[in-house]
Order: C-alpha cells, then structure tokens, then sequence
C-alpha cells in the first residue's frame, strides 16, 4: 500500500508518477478551459479558484495546526481593500501590491495569533469571531476605504505602467489565466510547506501541544507563525477577489462568510490539501451558483416555489442556501467526520482490494 | 445625563445578562458554546410574533405558547443534532451549533421574508416614568430588571435545592460519575437545553421589543451576551448577570463618547478579558491535566 522506505519518499512533492501524471492531465485541462467552456461561467470558476486559495490557507490553521478561526473573512477583506488601496493611492504596480497586501494580511494574523497563545477551542473562535466582525466594522466607518459604498478597484494591469509598459486584463478568462497560475503555486507551496519542519510541528501541535512543547517546538513562533501563513492566503485570495468584483463594499465580507470558508475545510476533510480543493470546489459551487438560481432549476425550482407560495414566502427563497449549507455542516460531523477526504480514502481502499 | 446613561446601561445590560445565561446553562452541563443560541431564540420569537399576529390570542396564551415552543426546539436541536455525534471534537460541536444557526436563520427567513418587522410587549418602551429628576426609565426597563431578577431566583432555587437541579450540577462536574450516581445524562443534557433555550427567548423577546425583528437581530446581541458571560466566568449565573450589567455599563458610556465605535467595544472586552483572566471575573481558573 502507500508504505514509506525512506526519508526521501516522505518529502516528495507527488506521491508517485501516477499522481504526478494526473495532476499534469489535470492541469492542461484546466488551463485549456476557455477552449469548452461558455465565458460567463469564467466569473464563477475565478471565484472557486480565489476560495481555493483561501480554504488551502485556512486548512494550514485548522486542519493542520488544530487552531480555530471564525474571522478569515477579515483577513479576506483587508487582502481585497490593501491591494485596491495601494494600487489606487500610492500607484503600486500589481504584483508587488498584491504581495503587499498579503504581508500586511499576514502581520493581522500574527496580531490575531497573539491571544491565541492563551486561548483554546471555543474562547479561541470567540475571539477570532470578533476580530472579522470588528475589520469590517472599522472598514464600514472610515472614509479611505470608501466607507459603506464601498470603492472601486483599479484595471487589472500586470506590468508597470510608470515605464509605460502595462498589460491590462479586461476579460474573466483574461483573470482565470492569472487566477489559476498563483492557485497553483499557491497550492504547491502548502503541500510543500507541510513536508517541512515548519509543517511537522504544526502537526505537533495539533495533536498535543503540551507534547510538541516538549519535543522542542516553541509554541510561540509556530502558532502564530499558522495563523500569519494562513492570513497570507487569504490575504493574496482577497487581493484577486477585489479584481472579480470589481466593486465592493464591506457587506460581502460578513461573519457568514467566514463560516462558510470554515465549512469548506470542514467539508473537504480536516488535515488535506486535496479535500480543502475538493471542498472549496462543491461548497463555493452550491452557495455561489446552484443555491443562488434555485428558482430557475428546473424540477426542484417549481416544486420548491410551489411549497414557497403554500406554507412560505416566495422571497425568501433566495435563503434557501443557508437551510442546505447548515444540513451539510450538521451531517458531515454526524455522519463523514474526514470530510470528503475521507469518502475519497475509502473508495479507493475499496477498490484497490476488489474483487475481495 | 450621566444618571441616564447609566440606568440605560443597565437595562441592556440585563438584558445581556438574561442572554448569557441561557448561553451558561449549556456550557455549564455538557460544555458546548452554543453558536445558534441566538438563531433559537430568534425563531421562537419569530413564532411569538406568528402568534400573535394571525391569531387573536392574549398576550399571555402566546407568550406561553412561545415558551413551550422554545422549550420543545431546544430539545430537539439537541436530540437530532448533538446527540447522534459520537466523541465529537471541539470543532466538530462548533460546526454542528453554527450549521444549527444557519438552517434556523434560513427557515425563519423562507418562512417570514428577511424584512424587518416590529414587535413589541406590553411593556413599551416608550411608556416613561420619571422617578428623579433627569432620570427616565421606561416599562420596557422594569420589567427587563424584574424578569431577569425573578428568573436569576428561580435558577439559584432550581440548581441549589430541586433534584434535577443537582442531577444538572453532577452531570457537569464529571459525567461519568454521575451515569454510575444513576443520574440520566442524556435526558439532563437535553433538559439544560430545552431550559435555556427558554431563558434565551425570554432575553429575545425583549431585545426585539428594543428594536425590531428580523432573521439576523440576535447575531449581535449573542455576541454581546458572549461577551458578558465570558466576562462573568461562564460557569456562575449570578457572575454572568453582573458581567451583562458591566457590559451594559461600559458600552453604554463608551458609546455616549464614541457612537461609531459602540459596536466593536463587547469585542474589545472579550479579547482583553480572555488574555488577562481567562477564567472570568467570578469563577476560579481551571487548569488542565496533561
């Protein structure tokens, strides 16, 4: 089965050839997608792409460190309006603003990782829980970050146009290129971050924090250390996620928001970079798209309006996505606690010993 | 003008205080912070407000009718949901109470449409009274410092000296000790809930009166309530009352000065609390085994 011989087979990046091969397959489909796929479906895909990104940060902290965060909505805002801002005001060109961007994000998840030194569980989601709350409070307040009408985020240009040399993305596929590039090495760096010592003691303290202290991790540095790598990704996912909307206000980055990342891991499959893809893939889908248009689907759309006019209402239909995400949060505790990493492991072992 | 304030402060804070200790009752028996108190006890208000509107019943029948439905919600939010999780971890029970909150937010809207609507007891808070010169307290006010009086008496009556009551205090002490006491857990647990889910409609009621209601006009104040009952200790109720009254004090003041910022001051307060004296300012600290 999957048996490690040496130190060597541990920190590979790509368990085997075979994995190897499939993610490039997989990747030359993705990067063909504009080829098959109608252009308005491109503002969804950059979407899942851009929570791929954040629920792979987010899988860093809760998967991997064993630390809750209700507030990464918080973080996903100040990545969005940092990179507006700088590239706006002080006329930053993309690449180094998103960057930016992401440190400052980073910097807040060092702050916000401070009391969690001293907090655990349930005080620890609290406290996370207000810090979203509050940065979307004191963005919503202050005129330079355009206040509760929110502002507008500059053309999408990768060059530097101080040298006059600029490449503007207009279009969404135009984006998705550019979206899927950074997701990808984003994605690669977690996997990669998680073979190394800064991975292993993340691990360590998940599973005993008192043990990993007395192995030699100092809890201080790789604690906080999670969370600023977590607010990193969600930084850079907030920085790409200004450019899809466009616009924005503070309004979208509310608490249920940040519950809905959280979903994402806890769906996927606490502890997997693949099942934070796979989750943030199905869950941005069903809230974002599915969920959304439920009206318009054909068979369940009727039959749901006709319940809406008999016993509801029918404008509050546009709700229905919340009933849905908070029976998938309830059953994937009770019934799939890994999520759906964990379906994943059994198929296959069920099939690697089939017949038998 | 100061005198107002603080009578005013006061008011909500019991009013948080109410709330928190729904939140406690919880914790204090199977150690759950509840994430969809607040959705709870929004769709029990929710069906007051049905209640009351479609059906011409007294204030009285709906009010206890309410109280019965909040009761019976409770339970079963524990019997379907908490109860079926077998050894779930921390966050496991954190998502478990937030998916409850989302599927209660989401019906309560489906069913009443996400408007605001307007609700109000017989205690209105614009009936005032002055009592000293400069000093206004309205019906709403008294009747919140009655009810969270009486109700603070008959927990203390109910967790000193009913046998349920103790059965509730074992259970939280150490579980398995009192299954070998013959005590019930399951039932205590779903007991706790049905209770607090109670109390916390009670609080609800009231805060809706304040303001108006709609699906999402619990999400702040449970997490003020939070914040006073952290600030209370989360294991005494009569700590957590007084930790609603500080809260009330202080952001009221706070937000005579500062009015942009009153919302983020309960945050403030949690987070300070939380790393200077963990445990609250009313219960001793708890240390854990390794």
């Amino acid at each position: 089965m999957d048996m490690k011989r040496d130190y060597y087979e541990d920190i590979r990046l790509f368990g085997s050839g075979v994995i190897l091969f499939w993610s490039l397959v997989l990747l030359a489909f993705l990067y063909t997608l504009p080829l098959y796929l109608p252009s308005y479906r491109f503002y969804l895909l950059n979407l899942i792409l851009v929570h791929v990104i954040l629920a792979v940060g987010l899988n860093v902290l809760v998967g991997y460190t064993g630390q809750i965060s209700l507030g990464h909505a918080g973080f996903f805002a100040i990545g969005a309006y940092a990179t507006t801002l700088l590239m706006t005001r002080l006329e930053v060109p993309f690449f180094p603003a998103l960057l930016a961007a992401a440190f400052i994000a980073a910097a807040f998840g060092f702050l916000v990782g401070l009391p969690a030194l001293r907090l655990e569980g349930p005080y620890l989601s609290i406290a996370t829980l207000g810090f979203g709350l509050t940065i979307t409070h004191i963005i919503g307040h202050m005129q330079i970050f355009g206040g509760r009408t929110g502002i507008q985020a500059p053309p999408l240009d990768l060059g530097i146009p101080q040298l006059g040399w600029s490449f503007i993305l207009e279009t969404d596929q135009g984006k998705y290129y550019l979206i899927l590039t950074i997701t990808v090495l984003m994605v690669l760096g977690a996997i990669n971050l998680m073979k190394t010592r800064v991975g292993r003691s993340f691990v360590a303290i998940r599973d005993s924090d008192i043990a990993a202290e007395v192995m030699g991790v100092n809890l201080m540095v790789y604690k906080t250390l999670s969370f600023a790598v977590s607010a990193f990704y969600a930084g850079i996912a907030g920085g790409l996620f200004g450019f899809i909307l466009g616009f924005f206000n503070p309004e979208p980055f509310n608490l249920i928001l940040s519950i809905v990342f959280l979903v994402m891991v806890v769906v996927g499959g606490l502890g997997s970079t693949f099942g934070s893809i796979a989750g943030a893939v199905l869950i941005t889908w069903l809230q974002f798209d599915l969920l959304k248009n439920i009206a318009e689907t054909p068979l369940v759309g009727p039959l749901l309006l006709d319940i809406s006019n008999r016993w509801f209402t029918v404008v509050g239909l546009e709700n229905f996505n919340s009933i849905i995400l908070g029976l998938v949060m309830i059953s994937i505790v009770l019934f799939e606690p890994l999520g759906m990493f964990g379906v994943w492991i059994r198929v296959k072992k069920y099939w690697r010993t089939w017949p038998f | 003008m100061i005198g107002q304030l603080i009578v005013e402060g006061l008011a909500i804070g019991a009013c948080y205080g109410l709330f928190a200790i729904a939140v406690v009752i919880i914790y204090k028996t199977s150690e759950v912070i509840n994430f969809g108190q607040g959705e709870m006890a929004m769709f029990s208000t929710f069906v007051a407000y049905h209640i009351l509107t479609y059906y011409a019943v007294p204030f009285w029948l709906a009010f206890l009718l309410t109280l019965g439905f909040a009761a019976l919600l409770g339970v079963a939010v524990e019997y379907l949901f908490l109860r079926p999780a077998k050894n779930p971890s921390i966050l496991g029970l954190i998502v478990i109470t937030l998916g409850a909150e989302m599927l209660l937010m989401g019906l309560a809207s489906w069913k009443w449409g996400a408007e605001q609507k307007a609700f109000s007891l017989p205690w209105s808070y614009a009936s005032i009274y002055e009592p000293f010169p400069g000093i206004i307290v309205s019906d709403w006010a008294i009747a919140v410092f009655l009810t969270a009086g009486v109700i603070v008496a008959l927990l203390y009556v109910f967790f000193r000296y009913t046998r349920l009551g103790i059965a509730m205090r074992a259970t939280q002490q150490n579980q398995n000790a009192a299954k070998i006491m013959g005590i019930r857990t399951e039932r205590v647990f779903a007991f706790a809930w049905g209770l607090s889910s109670l109390i916390g409609t009670v609080a609800a009621m009231f805060f809706a009166a304040r303001a108006t209601l709609d699906p999402s006009f619990m999400m702040e104040p449970f997490l003020r309530a939070f914040a006073a009952a952290v600030l209370g200790g989360l294991t005494s109720i009569p700590g957590v009352l007084i930790g609603g009254e500080i809260l009330g004090l202080i952001e009221n003041l706070f937000g005579y000065m500062w009015p942009q910022w009153k919302p983020i001051v309960a945050f403030v307060i949690i987070v300070l609390v939380l790393c200077v004296r963990p445990s609250g300012l009313f219960s001793r600290h708890f240390t854990k085994k390794v």
